[in-house]
């Protein structure tokens, strides 16, 4: 064994690696998880050339962890059609979702579904064959009036199945990967996004990519959280892509946050588990969601299941020594079921708690989950941006998945709409890309060209050594761990499941403290290959554009509307409020407003009404 | 809380940095107890040590099991460092990549070539033709049967742990890749099964494995490839 001090600290930086390798290709789309796998299945399979970039191998994507299922209307158990998802879509968005997309979405639900099922996903199965659905909070049938099971499940690894799947059809029709690629920025021309430079991760060379369309498929950020369900990768590189290219991110203030992640640890117990019959009881042992949704109970929204479990922790009803948490009971029903149907989260309950839950309750906290909010697009995908208040897509450039905010969950997403809305407007927006007449298929790419300074100047601050032109004024312990943590934890204290304008506000100086900690922050590994240090310092970077963005608008709306709940205006405001709020970074912090979209297609309107469960 | 860390640091080596003459070196970390909360997995002592030495490289991602980025060899096992307590290892914990892989830098390894053999089993169901109003119809039954092959997380613990993988990467498909064809096989939604189990025919892709179990003995989803393999050697079998 040889004794070992090789920590690197010392040695000068190897000069980071500024020569280019450029690929040529028709689309590229960053992201491999479902709404990433979903669009080139479908580019590559027209005999497109489709570049897919992924900073992790596509299996690693976040899809795979979601657990409860995808909504689709197919009343396999009971009655259903495609305008009652819509209704519980709007009526769940608190109606801030555009009524022309979920309208879409909900009719394309069903043949998208069986098309999945189609490629192979293992749905569990009822006795005549059909796909197996379950409740899940927030569906009705008839417009509100009883509990809809509409939710298709794989068990409870409804992600995993859904994004394995997806891999292998793209593994047969022979998609391009570059896995292990971190995308750094947009390459912009004359307004038309062209393509875009990412790091090749083992061994820090740059790549430029151009194509004729860009889609962005990078999935959430709830590592903004310090408490989330998310991966470690979660980070909103995309998001960030957005605004440092002058782009605007949309409703940013609207954060999904769990009622079920397992106390202290964040990681999810999906709402199937109440779907199938689990209770929320507090430290009286009441299943006390009946104060809060005497009609659904714990099968309410998770805007609303999320506050009153607050709710009941801030007037001492938490559970354990310290009365933070609440428990999640399923020790009432058949140890049988609970093998079957929601297998995975036993295993999460035992391995993370040591209980199981046949036995005993699992101690459970909301937990950030989902992003509402993200890179405004139209119904095919496309980028929208305002200037003069004239909205208009951005060429060459879409946006699909968790990132996008079409928007289909407005200011708050229903449990099983997100891994549809991947998958929809996935196929949407490369159906998009393929009706654009040929010639803009075509247009002639830019040539090669010298790395955007900028960016490069950003590679190098954080690998400032004694050999680049960047003084090393890091004189300082800072380390990308405790930004990440610092960033954490002021949005968890600050922009939490309740808000108000003081604690908000409180925030400000903050983000200002930690974009100054950012010009100084200096990764310590001097290596090329798999840095995962000067990875984390751009996340880094990305998560403060994200926070940033995601204050300001809490700040800024000064109303109650689904996941976004002020203490201080604790009511809705239809009046002032019934708008998409936009967020710029460059060239310097705006925030501007657009329309709802309230008028779909084919079915009338729902007007904005009181939103009781 | 003491660790014993195989080391793998090219660049490092190529710059002659001191102490790092050798690529490969073994090293030893401590973290101190005062950090090591109750229900710690393993993946975040990892994290703890890399705020130590920042070069210290492992994958991660999803942190609950799923992903399977993170298998590594510890205390000689092949596990997955975010499922593993640490309360189960016994001092000093050993870490080292998982065996039969390039190594790339310290625990992370080369994947293409298990990434390589899991296509070439062709793991994708042919269903043939798509009816947009009515799904395929499969039996809970029939179903049932999925269970146990469709779970795996592509973590590579069990091919890196399977010595025909290890002296035929490029021609032994390995556990994970046949439990992947044993899946779509299976799946009474398949139209070409004859065709697969053929494909598979040759002295190689699938008939190294020697029924050692070590694939089965190491997946950390508890699942079955040495079975699965059985299953298709079985189906081969009786088809001809
Ligand atoms: C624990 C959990 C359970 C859930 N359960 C459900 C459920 O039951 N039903 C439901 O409808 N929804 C559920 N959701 C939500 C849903 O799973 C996600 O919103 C959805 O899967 C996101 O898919 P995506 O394709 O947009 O992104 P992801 O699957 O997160 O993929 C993002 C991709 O972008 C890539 N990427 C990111 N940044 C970069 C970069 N800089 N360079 C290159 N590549 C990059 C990543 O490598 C990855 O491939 C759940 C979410 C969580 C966290
Ligand atoms: S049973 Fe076969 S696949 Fe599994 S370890 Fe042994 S030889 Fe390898
Ligand atoms: S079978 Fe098990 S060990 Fe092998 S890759 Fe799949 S999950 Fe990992
Ligand atoms: S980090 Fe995903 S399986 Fe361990």
């Amino acid at each position: 064994m040889t004794d070992n001090t090789n920590t690197g600290h010392n040695t000068p930086a190897h000069p980071t690696n500024s020569s280019l390798t450029t690929h040529q290709f028709d689309v590229l789309i960053v992201g491999a998880g479902g709404a990433g796998l979903r669009a080139a299945l479908e580019l590559q399979r027209a005999g497109k050339q489709v570049a897919l970039v992924s900073k992790v191998y596509p299996t690693r994507s976040h899809t795979v962890a979601a657990q409860g299922g995808i909504n689709a209307a197919l009343g396999n158990i009971s009655e259903d059609n495609w305008h009652w998802h819509m209704f519980d879509t709007v009526k769940g968005s608190d109606y801030l979702g555009d009524q022309d997309a979920i309208e879409f979405m909900c009719q394309q639900a069903p043949r998208i579904v069986r098309e999945l099922e189609h490629f192979g996903v293992p749905f569990s199965r009822l006795d005549d064959g059909k796909i197996y659905q379950r409740p899940f909070g927030g569906q009705s049938q008839h417009f509100g009036q009883s509990q809809a099971t509409r939710t298709c499940a794989v068990a409870d690894r409804t992600g995993h199945a859904i994004l394995h799947t997806l891999y292998q059809q793209n593994l047969a029709a022979g998609t391009q990967t570059f896995s292990e690629f971190f995308s750094l920025d947009l390459l912009i021309e004359d307004q038309q996004v062209t393509g875009l430079v990412a790091l090749e991760i083992a061994t820090g060379q740059l790549h430029q990519f151009n194509a004729n369309a860009v889609l962005l498929a990078t999935g959430g950020a709830g590592q903004i959280y310090r408490t989330n369900t998310n991966a470690s990768i979660n980070t909103g590189d995309g998001l960030a892509m957005v605004l440092r290219a002058g782009l605007p991110l949309m409703d940013m203030e609207f954060w999904q946050f769990h009622p079920t992640g397992v106390a202290g640890r964040g990681m999810l117990i999906s709402e199937a588990a109440r779907g199938e019959g689990g209770l929320l009881r507090n430290s009286l042992g009441e299943a006390f969601m009946v104060n809060y949704a005497p009609k659904v109970k714990d099968l309410a929204s998770r805007d609303v299941v999320s506050r009153a479990i607050a709710t009941e922790i801030h007037h001492g009803r938490g559970c354990g020594p310290n009365k933070d948490y609440i428990e999640l009971d399923l020790t009432h029903l058949d140890a049988e079921l609970i093998k079957q149907k929601l297998p995975g989260i036993r295993d999460i309950s035992l391995t993370f708690t040591g209980i199981d839950p046949i036995e005993q309750p699992i101690p459970i906290h909301p937990s950030c989950h989902y992003m509402m909010g993200g890179i405004p697009t139209n119904i095919h995908g496309q980028v929208m941006t305002q200037t003069n208040g004239e909205n208009y897509p951005v060429a060459g450039l879409y946006a699909i998945g968790e990132c996008a905010c079409v928007s289909v969950h407005g200011a708050n997403r229903l449990g099983g709409n997100s891994l549809l809305d991947i998958v929809v407007f996935g196929k949407a927006a490369a159906d998009h890309i393929l009706s654009r007449p040929a010639e803009v298929c075509t247009t002639k790419t830019p040539a090669p060209k010298a790395i955007n300074p900028a960016l490069l100047k950003r590679m190098q601050a954080f690998q400032a050594s004694r050999d680049t032109e960047i003084p090393n004024d890091a004189n300082n312990d800072d380390s990308v761990v405790s930004f990440k943590r610092d960033l954490q934890q002021m949005m968890q204290r600050h922009c939490g499941v309740f808000r108000d304008q003081a604690t908000l506000a409180a925030a400000k100086p903050m983000l200002e403290q930690l974009a100054q900690r950012l010009k100084t922050l200096r990764v310590q590994d001097p290596a090329q290959g798999f840095n995962l240090e000067r990875i984390q310092a751009f996340e880094c970077e990305n998560l403060l554009a994200v926070a940033w963005a995601t204050l300001e608008s809490a700040l800024a709306r000064t109303e109650s509307r689904g996941a976004h709940a002020r203490d201080d205006y604790p009511e809705r405001d239809d009046q002032a409020w019934l708008v998409h709020l936009l967020f710029f970074m460059q060239p310097h912090i705006t925030l501007k407003q657009k329309p709802v979209q309230m008028q779909p297609k084919t079915v009338a309107p729902f007007p904005p009404i009181k939103r009781v469960y | 809380m003491l660790f014993n860390i195989q080391r793998y640091q090219p660049e490092a080596a190529s710059a002659q940095q001191v102490g790092a003459q050798n690529a490969t070196y073994w090293q030893e970390m401590t973290l101190d107890d005062a950090l090591v909360k109750p229900g710690m997995m393993l993946l975040d002592a990892l994290k703890l040590l890399r705020e130590q030495d920042p070069t210290l490289s492992f994958r991660s991602s999803c942190q609950e099991g799923v992903c399977g980025s993170d298998a590594m060899q510890v205390n000689g096992r092949n596990r997955l460092s975010c499922i593993t307590p640490l309360a189960e290892l016994s001092q000093p914990i050993e870490l080292m990549p998982v065996p039969g892989l390039p190594i790339l830098r310290d625990l992370i390894v080369d994947m293409t070539l298990f990434f390589d053999r899991y296509a070439q089993a062709n793991p994708t169901l042919n269903a043939g033709k798509f009816n947009p109003d009515q799904e395929h119809l499969q039996s809970p039954a029939d179903r049932a049967k999925l269970d146990g092959l469709y779970e795996c997380i592509l973590c590579a613990c069990c091919s890196t742990s399977c010595p025909s993988f290890w002296w035929h990467p490029d021609q032994f498909l390995g556990p994970a890749a046949l439990l992947a064809a044993e899946r779509v096989v299976i799946d009474s939604r398949d139209i070409q099964p004859k065709q697969r189990l053929e494909a598979l025919s040759d002295p190689y892709q699938l008939h190294r494995c020697r029924g050692i179990q070590q694939c089965t003995t190491s997946c950390p989803k508890g699942l079955d490839p040495s079975r699965a393999i059985r299953q298709l050697k079985h189906q081969q079998w009786t088809q001809s």
